[in-house]
């Protein structure tokens, strides 16, 4: 079995949630393993990111310079390419980075690759067994991955929970071995997202609100449920109309067409064009005082409820889980 | 500016027809209509307006059977100018490692300035863009969802990243870039525009053509299965508190609490 | 002593009689060269037919242009219109009669002497002062009250108020001057048999003149006919540069009109099917494209902005005015083909004139087609316009999916055609409504085309069923062609894809055909008009209203009363059925057969009903609008005091439905369709016969 290596994400000094999921996710692979954490940066971060995800890994291996302050994957490829043993096998969240950087660094290490993993199931030999989802979600399919060479596998965010903290893994530091850091693609900038302007077709989790909200203030319930879960707010045609919420956040035929993950419709009867908008097969639950709402049809739960009590029981009961 | 476009025929996503068969371990294709992977319809808009822009040649280039040919001839409606058709018996089974290979083979054979590829595809791997350009050695960008030509040897772009930001970086040229949905509005392509092109030769390469000598595959894939949800709602009962808690419950088994 | 006329008046030694002569000679050559000159784009123009059928455009030449019937459905301006439409007609003679009389005093036409001179001359003295009457209204109208309806927002260039005015001030000016003409004659103590009809203009003039010099009358004399004959003709080569073109052109603007209702013009005149792909170009994009009729509807057009008035994209604030739709033209045809010098190079229409989401936010209801008063054309333009478009690849997102869709999959949801035929098989139903599924050789009398939305929106898919309830009540052996079905296509046409839309007609006609139907019978007017319109050799096509009717004719039905006695029940008209195909009456018969029906109109029914938004392709259309038409639609219903909404098109209840719930009215207003509430009333036991 190769060694696996887990390639940290992080941003402004804090290890990302995946960081801790993807040590999990080694040993779902290799109940055995001993994974080591990859963690590239500005020397500042790098050190205190090791210090956070030590406790979950074997061995913290840093690497630190001005350019790779900004994650350039065309840089860190190098990078990782040069840090990682032959055969080795590295784990990353799957994200916009993630597909910037693995498909390439696959080829130059001559590794196997696969990406948005979304479970492990078993080791044979040098062969991996994974699922992956395909066409938007709508089926998923069972691969075997040949970890001959080595593999580079993305992972979907969610997928694995965190384990408990563990021994503390040693610091390994290799900034001194990093070599060419050249790259034809230079960084200029990030363009931050203007306020409010929440692009739902990107989104995972949505709490969509339809009609049954009634009034504008009531929007203030739905954010709050939205905040609680990590959500984004999305709605259907009555609301823009109403001009409660932006076009931009409009599911259907008519607005936008959305894949979420999870999908929870709130006060929605579920007309035709509104449904359209879902695409893949998100987990949706729907709370609508209708039971006959043709939401429910659509669904995977259901709940018959009037929004504007459940909702503040809803967001109450969420921020208690945490 | 010479651009090559790689287009992939996939299954029409625009509904959730995707269904398991009978026997439940593949896709039931019975009722499938197909059409070009739609990133890949962005990209082809983006090297158009491209052209437009600059001036230069659109090559579309698929990988598949004679099926192929009308996806490319509908890319060609929209305006580039040759269609190229890679079929061979040695490309039917291939991952996305395979798959890049071949498009590689074809590329090295040509004078590309630039190759676009859709960030990803039915199958969701989002990976040949990025495994091209490793193997013809350029730079690459993935997620690009804005091309500014800056001069004959550089581009100016912008790559979508998480919560909507966008990253702003300049790559030199010749390069790949794997396009995201929302750089352009691809324009519509009329039934008589794709008559227009009906007659359009469309020239089929195979291995041998191209120079590709076969590659082991790394991911294989067994079957297909349908995660587990039911058709219908579950319906919860119980007072709304009972109904919170389990619902709770039910998000965070579904990644809906972050 | 007599005055002498302006045949024989000298002035500084010079007879005035040569002016008499120079001035029409001149003023006709150069009316001649600007009416040449106006001619040039309609000999570039697209093709168009309208050489035929001279009956009934003579039919149309009688009430549209010589009654004037559009005119009263704006009360005071259409009956200032006919004031001054009549009189001018009537004035016409005397006009003309006036420029023979500057070559020789006595003339007069040799078909009015006697008492049918004297008739006329009592006639045309009325006939200008009711044109002055008139005129003065008109200008108070449009000067001080200024209708809002003549305003031209910013976008659309500026006021048009001055030329309004100007020319009624012009006309304004020949009635005085023609009238004083006569009145310094028959003040000097005239000649037997000459005289003013009482309290006409000449009559008031007459009086005031009485007694004046003899000398300043010859003057006014002299200087009024002068004036007459100088603005008279000004008028006349003034005409051809703005709006008041269709003084001349309105009588061949009508004698050439469309004369079908709910067609659409093909995408070039005289050019068969299989030609149309070898077409460098399709629609229209630039102003040559468009046919010489069109083009002499920019013409014709008076700006009176009623088209735009009656325009629901309009009324919600779509960026679509129809009325400019035809001003930017004209003004594009002026400015590119000018009277003085070359034609010019034109912008491409659309980012030149026209906006790409102007095009799009058209619904085709065709309200603004029905208050033209000079039958200036829309929906033509339109979808021409369109089809331009669409070969430039210029589609909205929001319409690129559905029509995609309509490619690959027939039906503009992408659902597969398996799905189509479905709805029949739901257990309940299928037990108490056996309907063929008319496939592999099975026929049926009664074809029952259900179309897309029917097959695959739950909630019409409800109406069909009821609709197929009431077919099997009545005997008919009917079927539906499930999934040899596809969408019929009436939006595609109107949305321009027209090759599509050739490609699906050919395919349901085929299939259509194979079951050898007596007749087909549908619940969307959007499909019954296509089918009637847009398809060929098909056998008769009824709306299910129709079919309805003569069951009730034919005592088919038993009707229970309507369960809720103080319900106030009101008829929405979908635009396919009653504008463009006018099924106003059936459908009202219906409702009206319902024992305890209590009804009421809302104010603009029949011809003059607001569209709810449109259907098929328009229902993807995401426009940029300040409310839903359906909105301004349900109002309009809760304004006339109505409880029900009753519609007969299934677009027409998802819209309603929708936006009853946006307008807050979920408790006030319901919406139903026509079929379903007809249903509900009907007793499905088989009627035994009494026992005696």
């Amino acid at each position: 079995m190769a060694a696996i290596f887990v390639y940290i994400t992080h941003k402004n000094g804090e290890a990302d949630d995946t960081a801790f999921e993807l040590a999990s996710a080694a040993k779902a692979i290799d109940a055995a393993a001993a994974p080591s954490a990859i963690v590239l940066g500005s020397s500042a971060d790098v050190e205190q990111v090791a210090s956070q995800v030590a406790p979950y890994y074997s061995e913290v291996i840093t690497a630190s310079h001005d350019a790779l302050q900004y994650p350039n994957a065309e840089v860190q490829r190098k990078v990782l390419a040069s840090l990682l043993p032959a055969k080795a096998l590295l784990l990353l969240n799957h994200d916009s980075f993630s597909m910037d950087l693995a498909p390439g660094l696959s080829i130059v290490l001559d590794a196997a690759f696969a990406s948005d993993v979304v479970a492990f199931e078993g080791i044979q030999d040098d062969t991996l067994q994974l699922a992956r989802q395909e066409h938007g979600g709508a089926v998923s399919s069972r691969s075997t991955c040949s970890l001959e060479n080595g593999a580079i596998i993305s992972v979907r965010a969610g997928s694995f929970k965190a384990p408990e903290a563990g021994a503390q893994g040693a610091v390994v530091d290799k900034s001194a071995d990093l070599g060419d850091l050249s790259s034809k693609r230079q960084f200029v900038e990030v363009i931050a997202a203007e306020v409010g302007d929440v692009d739902i077709t990107k989104s995972e989790i949505l709490v969509a609100v339809g009609r049954g909200i009634e009034e504008e203030d009531n929007l203030d319930l739905v954010h709050e449920l939205a905040t609680a879960m990590g959500a984004d707010v999305a709605c259907s045609r009555p609301v823009v109309d109403a001009k409660w919420l932006e076009k931009s956040r409009q599911v259907g035929t008519s607005g936008q067409t959305v894949s979420p993950k999870v999908y929870l419709a709130l006060g929605i009867s579920g007309s035709f064009q509104h449904i359209g908008g879902i695409k893949g097969s998100p987990f949706i639950v729907a709370v609508n005082k209708n039971k006959n709402a043709p939401i429910f049809q659509a669904a995977d739960v259901g709940i018959v409820a009037d929004i504007l009590d459940f909702i503040p029981v809803l967001t109450e009961k969420i921020n208690a889980s945490k | 500016m010479n651009i090559l476009v790689c287009v992939k025929r996939v299954p029409d996503s625009s509904e959730n027809e995707i269904r398991l068969n009978r026997e439940g371990n593949d896709i039931d294709t019975d009722d499938l209509v197909y059409a070009v992977n739609e990133w890949d319809n962005y990209a082809v808009e983006e090297a158009i307006q491209l052209v437009d822009k600059v001036g230069g040649s659109v090559t579309v280039v698929s990988i598949g059977t004679e099926e192929n040919e009308e996806i490319l001839r509908r890319e060609m409606a929209m305006g580039a100018e040759t269609g190229v058709l890679l079929s061979d018996p040695l490309f039917e089974e291939a991952d996305g490692r395979k798959l890049a290979a071949i498009l590689s083979a074809y590329i090295s054979k040509n004078n590309f300035d630039l190759v676009l590829c859709g960030a990803q595809a039915d199958e969701g791997g989002a990976q040949v863009g990025g495994m091209l350009a490793a193997m013809q050695d350029k730079p690459y960008a993935a997620l690009v969802n804005m091309i500014e030509v800056l001069d004959d040897n550089k581009l100016k772009i912008g790559r979508e990243i998480e919560g909507g930001s966008q990253e702003i970086s300049e790559i030199e040229l010749p390069c790949v870039l794997s396009i995201q949905t929302g750089i352009n509005e691809p324009r519509y392509v009329s039934i008589r525009g794709i008559r227009k092109v009906a007659s359009v030769e469309i020239p089929t390469l195979g291995a041998a053509d191209i120079g590709f000598t076969d590659v082991p595959l790394r991911l294989n894939k067994l079957e297909y299965f349908q995660p587990e949800l039911g058709e219908g709602a579950e319906m919860l009962e119980g007072s709304e508190e009972e109904l919170a808690d389990k619902l709770v419950e039910l998000l965070q088994a579904k990644g809906g609490i972050k | 002593m007599d005055i002498v006329g302006p045949a024989q008046f000298v002035v500084l030694g010079i007879k005035t009689q040569i002016f008499s002569i120079l001035i029409p000679v001149v003023a006709l050559v150069l009316f001649a060269y600007i009416i040449s000159k106006r001619l040039i784009p309609l000999r570039r123009a697209a093709q168009d037919e309208r050489f035929n059928r001279f009956g009934e455009r003579l039919a149309q030449i009688w009430s549209l242009w010589l009654l004037q019937v559009k005119q009263p459905r704006y009360m005071l301006a259409g009956v200032l219109h006919m004031a001054i439409f009549f009189g001018f007609l009537v004035l016409m003679l005397r006009s003309i009669a006036l420029v023979f009389i500057g070559f020789q005093d006595d003339f007069q036409w040799p078909f009015l002497g006697g008492s049918l001179g004297v008739g006329y001359t009592i006639a045309k003295d009325y006939a200008a002062t009711v044109v002055l009457v008139a005129c003065v209204i008109a200008g108070i109208r449009r000067g001080v009250v200024k209708p809002p309806r003549y305003a031209v927002p910013e976008q659309y260039g500026k006021d048009h108020t001055g030329e309004a005015v100007f020319v009624l001030a012009l006309i304004s000016l020949l009635m005085i001057s023609e009238s004083l003409f006569d009145a310094s004659k028959l003040a000097t103590g005239g000649e037997a048999g000459h005289f003013a009809a009482p309290l006409s203009l000449a009559w008031f003039f007459t009086g005031m003149l009485r007694g004046s010099s003899t000398e300043l009358l010859q003057g006014i004399h002299i200087v009024s006919y002068y004036v007459h004959d100088l603005t008279f003709f000004y008028f006349l080569c003034f005409l051809p540069f703005g709006k008041h073109f269709h003084v001349l052109t309105s009588f061949f603007n009508v004698l050439f009109m469309r004369l079908d209702r709910g067609k659409v013009k093909p995408v070039r005149y005289g050019l068969a099917k299989e030609e149309l792909d070898e077409l460098e170009s399709f629609g229209v994009k630039k102003l040559e494209d468009f046919t010489w009729k069109h083009m002499l509807d920019f013409y014709s057009c008076a700006d009176c902005g009623r088209c735009s008035d009656q325009c629901p994209a309009n009324a919600v604030k779509r960026p679509l005015s129809p009325r400019f739709i035809t001003i930017k033209a004209r003004d594009l045809l002026f400015k590119t083909f000018p009277v003085w010098g070359q034609p010019q190079e034109a912008p491409a229409l659309i980012g030149g004139i026209y906006t790409e989401d102007e095009i799009w936010s058209c619904t085709t209801c065709g309200a603004c087609e029905e208050e033209c008063p000079l039958a200036i054309e829309y929906i033509d333009k339109i979808v021409d316009l369109r089809r331009g478009l669409i070969d430039e690849g210029m589609v909205p997102q929001s319409l690129q999916k559905p029509l995609n869709a309509l490619e690959r999959r027939g039906n503009p949801y992408g659902k597969t055609a398996k799905q189509r035929g479905k709805w029949i098989e739901e257990e309940e139903f299928a037990q108490a409504v056996p309907v063929k599924l008319l496939q592999g050789g099975e026929t049926a009398d009664t074809l029952f085309f259900v179309d897309s939305v029917g097959s695959y929106d739950d909630r019409i898919i409800e109406i069909n069923r009821k609709a197929a309830q009431l077919l099997h009540h009545m005997d008919k052996d009917f079927g539906i062609l499930g999934e040899q079905e596809k969408d019929a296509g009436n939006e595609i046409r109107r949305f321009g894809e027209e090759m599509l839309f050739q490609e699906i007609k050919e395919h349901n006609t085929e299939a259509i055909l194979e079951v050898a139907p007596q007749e087909i019978v549908t619940t969307d007017p959007h499909t019954f008009n296509t089918l009637c319109r847009d398809y060929e050799g098909l056998p008769p096509v009824r709306h299910i209203s129709q079919v309805l009717v003569e069951g009730l004719a034919q005592g088919k039905f038993s009707l229970r009363p309507l369960e809720e006695k103080d319900l106030v029940y009101t008829y929405h008209d979908p635009c396919y059925l009653g504008r463009h195909n006018l099924l106003y009456d059936e459908p009202r018969q219906l409702l009206d057969a319902l024992p305890g029906m209590k009804r009421v109109e809302m104010e603009k029914h029949r011809d003059r009903s607001f569209c709810c938004s449109g259907g098929g392709l328009a229902l993807f259309y995401e426009p940029e609008e300040e409310t839903r038409m359906g909105v301004v639609r349900v109002q309009m219903a809760r304004e006339a005091g109505a409880d029900v909404l009753v519609t007969a098109c299934p677009f027409c209840l998802i819209n309603m439905e929708d936006a009853v719930k946006i307008a807050g009215l979920e408790n006030e207003l319901k919406v139903i369709d026509l079929t379903e509430l007809f249903a509900e009333q009907v007793e499905f036991v088989p009627t035994v016969a009494a026992a005696v």
